[in-house]
């Protein structure tokens, strides 16, 4: 695939130097459209956010973001021209901050106030007795988990 | 060694250029075959760059998200400090330059020097625009004492809230201190004008959160006010008293955390646009000197690349920060 | 091909050839280094930084030794001296030593040309990258002028928040850049692979040590940019008291361990992966036998790379971590065994019926394969929650991470070094005290660490200065197991710089390799190929023939027809 040139100089002109031309070359016309769609994505973002869709707000918002975001990868960064595996970097490393993201938020959600609940009561009675100092002992059973 | 040397090397570009001679680019390396392939193995280093930034970025949503999902009536309650229309307009700041880094590359392809010097121009001054509203926003909120950490229960103009500010930046054991040394240390709160400010906070704004909603700020560090129903009508905060945020009895706890993940957030992102600065005026200055035409622009290319994702970036940014109900 | 009348075709059929001119003598002077964009002259300087770190880091390793060869006050009167002793030498091991010994000093020197290109896809980078990793060495030695650190290298808040020890900061600015040195070196790697591959060299022609590092470029790319989030929250958290890590605010503590995990997971695997690559290549060339299973080695590294993003869990099962995550990161922290045992698998049936060379190399991979089982098994103890309980913090996770990372990640580089020495340098190590040296280190290492899985399920807790006299005969073990493997090191050290100046000068294929990097002269001319070598199965070592001339291997390549019939065409376009 590294040698497979046929993708990047199909149908482009020659450059003024006589070396061949490289890239992808995107119609001006498409890159307006994509910042007027931007600009009014971003008044339509503006709208939701004045009406109150309670917990819906922040999904319009973020579904919003996502459509401005997919429109600037795909035609400023040109990947839609571009080659596939730039796509799935891009993509992948997307997934991937979602992964950490609901891992870390699975958890977060499910936070117990302590996780040590206190000496049990046998072991409690020995630190009473040898350890009467000792920060542990301090840690009094907690009683109703 | 040798690079220079190394360009000179003759042995390129036989193997897959259909047998023809090609002259050699002043800029193709000596390790790569062809322009293609150089520009093609460039844009794959800048998307596995990019990759890296997504992720970096990425840690913070994911801080965002947490603490989002821990307390919702923060950054609902804190959201309406921020300034709606500045970060609009940023957003629009942001999309139109990168509108016209994007016209850079294309007149850059085209071979046109003058257009692309003038659209790199142009996206050099959306970016300074972009800093210069933000610098705006900050020092607003400096001011307001919207910031990260304990400076946001502090009155620096007090003296003896000077003295604790320092005390707890040195120490940040210190806020551990028992309450009523810290509000003696601030001042009766009496002395503060209690002029009552209105905040739109639909409903009761604790009532996700695992901890009890207080009256009175965090750790009990702010001033107890008794009347909300005094509420003037205006700007959220009155210039003349830059604590005010303090004696709003529907602050919820810890709403300095909002504070800090914006910062950490929107700091970030405006350090990549001052970065953005350099390699912008870097590109202008190689342009100016003619390097790039149709068959090299790779810089162009990946700088753009790059100004797009500092974009793509803020496009989160803005919903998520500004315009929560 | 002008270039091809001044230096001798580096494919000579009988590849002893050693050419005049190489990538050592092409330039000399002090700056010819320091500026070199060449990837060989790097990965040198890599590999020298890397063993001098190694050299600090043992050091330190060997203090905290000594400090436990008897309860209370040893060497030192001062448990918080202990404190930065054990932080040093994880800290210097971990991010200076291990992660870029394989992929950035030997990856280096070997990926390109390995691969047939003349050089990584972006040599600037390449250097700044080494620079970078200068750099986190200097901040590191700086933490130490300004008071040290004594936080464990995993920097867990609210401790490092917290600590008055004045080098916490320069450490982790300076782990942060490291950082970034490993980044820049897996985009560099995972592009060459990508882009420069020359003709011939599809995915599944390449030696499985490139399939290693691509898994390994893979994870420094996707992983490290959230450790240097991660730090740079740590830094301002420290300075600012932003209060995102401190639970007195509001904020989480667990968080950070769970952003700290998310890169250093992974960064188990950036050390391992890249070992078990060259592992691959050390048994099947040391056997002269084909290795087995290719696509199953290849498939098992991405496999590996993948997993590694969803175990990290498995380090926080005590942290308060919630127990659904506990049950999914066990879970998943098992299935990381099939990957590895795949890899096992198909090595010990390389071996079979292979015709073994029992040389340093060998003896080396041999060890690795020992100590790997052990290491992963031990693995699975830990990865089970019940015994976590257990185990968690004590000499058991001390063994079994030594096991690993040292037994396994370091065994195997130095394995690569003696693989690749005659390449690199030229010159042939003596073989007989490189094979006592194995051994010592062998026996030195398991009498050390094997001593410390029985500490550990004890209940000898880990980073602690003081123990129960009733542990004292475990440590005195160990620790006399640690001077006998600090004994093999400096003999290896010693018998490899007197090879510089007096081995015997080393023929282009002494191991009898099929790979590209054996078909340049020793060491290999400044672009590696004149013209890149037709490429054929690398694994295929049927067509290695032995000269008694030379004193080592030549490939028949008119017996191979695939190559045969490609050189016939390359002669057609070229000469």
């Amino acid at each position: 695939m590294s040698h497979d040139q046929a993708h990047a100089t199909a149908g482009a002109p020659q450059g003024d130097d006589g070396h061949e031309h490289v890239g992808h070359v995107v119609n001006p016309k498409i890159l307006f459209a994509t910042a007027f769609a931007l600009l009014a994505l971003t008044g339509a973002t503006l709208f939701f956010h004045s009406i109150d869709a309670e917990d819906l707000n922040i999904w319009i918002a973020l579904g919003i973001a996502f459509v401005k975001a997919s429109l600037v990868g795909a035609f400023f960064m040109h990947l839609v021209w571009d080659r596939p595996f730039n796509l799935l970097v891009f993509v992948g490393c997307t997934l991937l901050v979602a992964l950490m993201m609901a891992f870390c938020l699975m958890d977060a959600a499910q936070y117990r106030p302590t996780q040590f609940l206190g000496n049990p009561p046998a072991a409690q009675a020995v630190l009473d007795k040898d350890a009467p100092g000792a920060p542990i002992a301090a840690q009094k059973q907690i009683t109703g988990e | 060694m040798g690079t220079t040397a190394a360009s000179h090397d003759p042995s390129q570009g036989h193997q897959h250029g259909g047998g023809h001679e090609r002259a050699h680019h002043r800029f193709q390396a000596h390790h790569f075959e062809t322009m293609s392939q150089q520009f093609d193995s460039a844009k794959l280093g800048m998307w596995l760059f990019l990759a890296t930034e997504v992720l970096f970025f990425g840690g913070l949503f994911v801080v965002y998200a947490v603490l989002r999902a821990r307390f919702p009536e923060v950054f609902k309650y804190a959201s309406l400090y921020l300034d709606t229309q500045m970060g609009g307009i940023n957003t629009c700041v942001l999309i139109l330059s990168s509108l016209t880094m994007a016209m850079a590359v294309y007149f850059a392809q085209t071979n046109k020097k003058g257009p692309m010097l003038a659209c790199l121009w142009l996206t050099l001054a959306g970016a300074f625009g972009f800093m210069i509203i933000k610098y705006f926003e900050y020092t607003h909120k400096i001011h307001e004492h919207l910031v990260w950490g304990p400076g946001f229960y502090v009155p620096s103009h007090d003296r003896a809230g000077e003295a604790l500010s320092a005390d707890l930046a040195l120490h940040p054991d210190a806020e551990h201190q028992p309450a009523d040394v810290v509000a003696a240390a601030v001042g009766e709160p009496t002395q503060v004008p209690v002029k009552a400010i209105q905040l739109a906070v639909a409903g009761p704004a604790t009532e996700a959160s695992a901890i009890a909603p207080a009256a009175t700020g965090p750790r009990n560090l702010s001033f107890a006010v008794t009347e909300p129903s005094a509420a003037a009508e205006g700007d959220v905060i009155p210039a003349e008293d830059p604590t005010a945020h303090l004696a709003d009895a529907q602050m919820p706890p810890n709403t300095h955390l909002f504070f800090a993940i914006y910062y950490a957030m929107t700091g970030l992102h405006g350090v990549h646009v001052v970065v953005g600065i350099f390699v912008i005026s870097w590109l202008i200055w190689r342009g100016m000197k003619g390097h790039f035409n149709a068959s090299y622009y790779t810089p162009v290319d990946l700088v753009g690349l790059y100004w797009h994702i500092v974009d793509l970036v803020w496009i989160f940014l803005f919903p998520l920060f500004y315009l929560i109900d | 091909m002008s270039t091809i009348s001044k230096a001798a075709p580096a494919t000579a059929p009988h590849g002893g050839h050693v050419a005049d001119e190489n990538y050592l003598n092409c330039s000399r002077g002090f700056l010819s280094w320091i500026l070199t964009l060449d990837h060989k002259r790097i990965g040198v300087m890599y590999t020298v930084s890397v063993m001098v770190s190694f050299l600090v880091g043992g050091i330190f390793a060997l203090l905290v030794r000594t400090e436990l060869l008897t309860p209370g006050p040893t060497i030192t009167e001062s448990a918080e001296t202990y404190n930065h002793w054990f932080t040093l030498h994880g800290a210097i091991m971990v991010f200076l030593v291990i992660i870029p010994s394989i992929p950035a000093a030997l990856g280096n020197f070997v990926l390109p040309i390995m691969l047939g290109a003349k050089d990584v896809a972006f040599p600037r980078l390449n250097l700044f990258s080494y620079y970078l990793w200068i750099a986190g060495a200097v901040l590191a030695v700086t933490s130490l002028l300004m008071g040290g650190f004594d936080t464990g290298w995993t920097f867990y808040t609210p401790y490092s928040t917290t600590t008055t020890a004045g080098g916490v900061i320069p450490v982790v600015v300076g782990v942060f850049i490291l950082g970034f040195s490993s980044i820049f070196t897996g985009m560099n790697f995972l592009v060459t692979i990508h882009k420069l591959r020359p003709p011939g060299m599809t995915w599944f022609r390449m030696p499985l040590f490139l399939w290693a590092l691509y898994a390994t470029a893979l994870m420094q790319v996707l992983a490290t940019p959230v450790l240097a989030i991660t730090l740079a929250l740590l830094v301002v958290e420290r300075t600012l008291n932003i209060g995102i890590f401190n639970p007195d605010m509001g904020g989480d503590p667990v968080l950070f361990q769970h952003f700290f995990w998310f890169y250093s997971h992974p960064a188990v695997y950036i050390m391992i992966v890249p070992a078990m690559g060259i592992i691959s290549e050390l048994i099947a060339v040391h056997s002269h036998r084909h290795i087995f299973g290719y696509k199953f080695i290849a498939f098992s590294s991405i496999a590996i790379a993948i997993f590694s993003f969803v175990v990290w869990g498995h380090h926080m099962f005590l942290s308060g971590q919630s127990g659904l995550m506990n049950v999914m990161f066990s879970f998943i922290s098992f299935s990381v065994g099939i990957p590895s045992a795949v890899k096992i698998f198909n090595w010990l049936s390389t071996l079979y019926k292979g015709t073994i060379s029992l040389n340093t190399p060998m003896l080396y991979a041999l060890s690795f394969l020992f100590l790997f089982t052990i290491g992963g098994l031990t693995g699975m103890h830990l990865a089970t929650l019940s015994t976590d309980v257990h185990l968690h913090d004590t000499y058991f996770v001390v063994a079994h991470f030594h096991y690993v990372m040292m037994g396994s990640a370091l065994i195997a580089m130095i394995g690569g070094l003696h693989h690749w020495w005659p390449k690199i340098t030229g010159r042939m190590y003596e073989e007989k005290l490189g094979m006592i040296a194995c051994v010592l280190v062998f026996i030195g290492f398991n009498v050390t660490f094997f001593t410390q899985f029985m500490l550990g399920s004890q209940g000898m807790p880990r980073r602690y200065y003081d123990y129960a006299p009733e542990f004292q005969t475990y440590h005195i073990v160990s620790t006399i197991g640690s001077y006998i493997m600090a004994v093999g090191f400096f003999m290896t050290a010693g018998y490899l710089l007197h090879s510089l100046f007096h081995g015997r000068k080393a023929p282009a294929n002494p191991w009898g390799g099929r790979s590209l990097e054996w078909q340049c002269a020793s060491p290999p001319p400044i672009f590696n190929f004149d013209t890149t070598p037709a490429v054929g199965d690398c694994y295929d070592f049927s067509i290695v023939k032995w000269d008694p001339k030379e004193q080592g291997y030549y490939i028949d390549r008119s017996a191979d027809p695939e190559i045969a019939k490609a050189e016939a065409e390359r002669g057609h376009t070229h000469l």
